[in-house]
């Protein structure tokens, strides 16, 4: 013990210390804290966040000038924000967020960041989710579907792989956001699949995890995107399903009980959601994970996606558009992978800001991205063990009972009713 | 640039041709951002060139003026990229123009983006400043992603490759808890072209691993480097004499010996036979409390694990019951 304390502490070990210290410290204190105390520490300030994300869509500040290629955006963080509290906008704001979202509809297909911007297909995702949460008629069908999939054909590259915008990167995230919108679209077809399969499989790295790019570190952020981008298109065998749990369990800090990004990096609020994201949709598969652990190294398994084909071996014909659909029909299996009272626990005592908004971790402004994530990251432990059209049992949610936010769509991240809804429109087209 | 002394556009004898283009935000739009008028200003006059493809270098100097005001605007960047070509710019010149914008900006998708770009152009000769480029970077955050993606592509694409494995053990010397800094490594003697691949550096790979594992058990980066350098080849994983023994040494050490188990546990469901010696160091650190030895000693470790590994209790209680009973 002694030799290690002596030992100079690296810059890793200084900073893993110090959030440790922080969160401990707010533990400790809700540990001390006389019941009542405790009961509204707990608690999840809804008409606090509420105020803060309704602010937000009304108003931003001059320093928001930074995310101005972003507002779609900000309009998806919010309003899915205000969904998973149970909330809905007005109909004057929903009139005004469609005319909005409509003008950063590109004429030739594909949403940019604002009003004229060049599309994106990150932003598309974001008006494409903001639309489906919003869920009226006016607003799903504002979206041109025949030119967006001629925007997604264009942003498609021979490797698989996506690039964000005409000339943009090429990465996970693109290929995520491009499956995801045509998946909810009903656009999904062969020609956008085609070796998307082999690009995100490359990405897998020797720790299990998936990163951004070949070569790249694994990161929770590329993971979520590569693991739910590998389930709509009915190839997650491909990947090495058993060392991507192994690595996405040790991403939960046993201290902060959050997760973290990367192996050795800072706990992080959105985490709750792209790791948590991963490991509920892990979850769904675990009956598969078995199959693949009795075959090790078993790299390209022809083991059926139960239900959904009949073998990635056979040439039998897949409708991706029913992966959305068949997916969340999996009963998931009866425990989390994860701790999830103990992340619920990270979310409202250290992400959680009483006056409205969450934050990635103590010491660190709330904002609505992380607001959006850290909520959406609420739900799915809510949820992890119950399907998401019953209610979970009252010792799932940690708090009262009262915290429970809207279940989701683990694989397109919008409020689940709204996305059986908007499958359910684009299916009739 | 300071407002204060900046000259507004529409004063500018130079623009007093070009009608500035207002945003088309519609009556009452929702997420308005309240803009200061410079910044306003700027994106009007943008749109107006850029609305006009007028690739010239005013515009150019103008896009340079957006992008300090939001380096995040992609559609900015593209048309520079078209202005660039246009005007035939010494590209040597742009690298510097990013230079001074680039550490103040340091995880912007759009300025790593373009500088890759310039560097693809630039070729060749673009490597060695790239490569100190990023380690100026890595100095300043060692964990940038960005930067190791950039550093990644320069190496594959320009090359480069001659210190990277030295970078690397510098960058393990100072941190060796820093994670990117193995991953770069696992990239190094994965694809160098001047290095024999995997099978070839595995050895002294291992022997590298090894040591750094015995100096901090608790660090789980080198554990799933060790792993990684068996990737693929799951009969040396189980065989090679040097992973049993690190496990051996971290357990019957009895402190932070979560990952040692854990990777026990890996390899016992990949197969492997462990020695009478390491089931007794496993059955040291039971406790009273737990329940009997177990004759399957992949159940004695999930049982241990539950217990010094609670956050992950649901985890080994799966793995567990996943084992072949």
């Amino acid at each position: 013990m002694e030799a290690q304390v002596s030992k100079k502490l690296t810059l890793t070990q200084q900073c893993q210390r110090m959030v440790e210290y922080e969160v401990a410290r707010i533990y400790d204190f809700f540990l001390r804290a006389p019941r009542s105390a405790q009961e509204f520490m707990l608690e999840l300030q809804r008409e606090s966040h509420i105020e803060y994300l309704t602010n937000g869509l009304n108003h931003l500040g001059p320093s928001f000038r930074v995310l101005d290629a972003n507002r779609p955006w900000i309009c998806y963080w919010i309003l899915h924000s205000i969904a998973l509290l149970g909330d809905s906008v007005d109909a004057e704001l929903e009139t005004r967020a469609i005319d909005f979202l409509n003008r950063c509809q590109d004429p030739d297909g594909g949403y940019g960041g604002g009003p004229g911007q060049l599309p994106h297909l990150a932003t598309t995702y974001a008006a494409v989710n903001s639309l489906v949460t919003l869920g009226s008629h006016i607003a799903l069908s504002s979206i041109n579907r025949h030119k967006l999939y001629t925007f997604l054909l264009k942003t498609k590259q021979p490797s698989g792989g996506f690039r964000m915008h005409d000339q943009g990167e090429i990465d996970v995230r693109a290929c995520y956001t491009a499956i995801s919108v045509a998946s909810i679209l009903n656009i999904l077809d062969d020609e956008l699949v085609q070796n998307v399969g082999n690009y995100i499989l490359s990405c897998q790295t020797f720790e299990g995890g998936i990163a951004g790019e070949p070569g790249s570190e694994a990161h929770g952020g590329y993971t979520f995107c590569g693991l739910a981008t590998m389930i709509l298109i009915n190839e997650v065998h491909r990947l090495d399903l058993r060392s991507l749990v192994e690595w996405v369990v040790f991403r939960q800090a046993g201290l902060e009980c959050g997760f973290q990004g990367r192996t050795n990096k800072l706990v992080d609020g959105c985490y709750s959601f792209w790791q948590g994201g991963v490991c509920s949709l892990l979850q769904r598969l675990s009956l598969d994970i078995d199959e693949q652990s009795v075959q090790p190294d078993a790299q390209e398994v022809g083991s059926s996606f139960d239900g959904l084909s009949t073998g990635a071996g056979t040439s039998q014909k897949v409708n991706f558009n029913d992966i959305g659909y068949e997916f969340i029909k999996k009963r998931p299996s009866s425990q989390p992978l994860f701790n999830s009272l103990a992340l619920q626990q990270y979310i409202l005592l250290c992400a959680q800001v009483p006056e409205g908004g969450l934050r990635d971790k103590p010491g660190k402004p709330k904002d609505y991205y992380h607001t959006c994530y850290c909520l959406s990251g609420l739900s799915l432990c809510q949820y992890s063990m119950s399907m998401e059209d019953s209610p979970p049992v009252p010792r799932a949610v940690t708090g009262p009972y009262s915290n429970l936010l809207e279940p989701i769509h683990p694989l397109y991240n919008v409020v689940f009713e709204r996305s059986i809804e908007a499958l359910d429109f684009f299916r009739g087209k | 640039m300071d407002s204060d002394d900046r000259i507004p556009l529409s004063e500018r004898p130079e623009w007093s041709d070009v009608t500035p283009l207002p945003q088309d935000d519609g009556p009452n739009p929702i997420v308005a951002i309240a803009y200061k008028e410079d910044f306003a200003e700027v994106m009007n006059y943008f749109r107006a060139v850029y609305r006009a493809d007028e690739r010239s270098p005013r515009s150019l100097d103008l896009t340079a003026e957006a992008i300090a005001m939001n380096p995040g605007n992609y559609t900015v960047w593209h048309f520079r990229r078209l202005i660039l070509e246009a005007l035939n710019v010494n590209l040597h010149d742009e690298l510097n123009f990013l230079d001074d914008i680039a550490e103040s900006n340091t995880k912007n998708y759009q300025i790593w983006h373009h500088r890759r770009w310039v560097a693809q152009k630039l070729g060749t000769d673009a490597s060695r400043k790239e490569i100190e480029f990023t380690k100026n970077i890595l100095s300043l955050d060692s964990k940038n992603y960005h930067a190791w993606s950039h550093r990644q592509w320069v190496l594959q694409a320009l090359g480069g490759w001659e210190d990277e494995l030295d970078y690397c053990h510098e960058l393990l010397e100072e941190d060796v808890f820093n994670n990117s800094a193995w991953n770069q490594r696992y990239f190094v003697i994965t694809r160098s072209p001047l290095l024999g691949g995997l099978k070839a550096m595995r050895e002294s790979e291992v022997s590298y691993t090894v040591e750094a594992i015995l100096a901090h058990p608790e660090n789980e980066s080198s554990w799933r480097y060790l792993r990684g350098l068996y990737s693929g080849d799951t009969h040396s994983w189980i065989t090679a004499p040097q992973v049993s023994s690190v496990c051996l040494k971290v357990l019957s050490g009895k402190r932070n010996f979560v990952f040692a188990l854990s990777t026990l546990m890996n390899l016992l469901c990949h197969g492997f036979q462990p020695s009478q010696e390491l089931r007794d160091a496993v059955d040291a650190l039971r406790t009273p409390d737990d329940s009997p030895t177990d004759p399957d000693l992949a159940n004695t470790v999930c049982l241990i694990l539950e217990r010094v590994d609670p956050i992950r209790v649901n985890y080994w209680l799966w793995k567990k019951s996943k084992l072949p009973q």
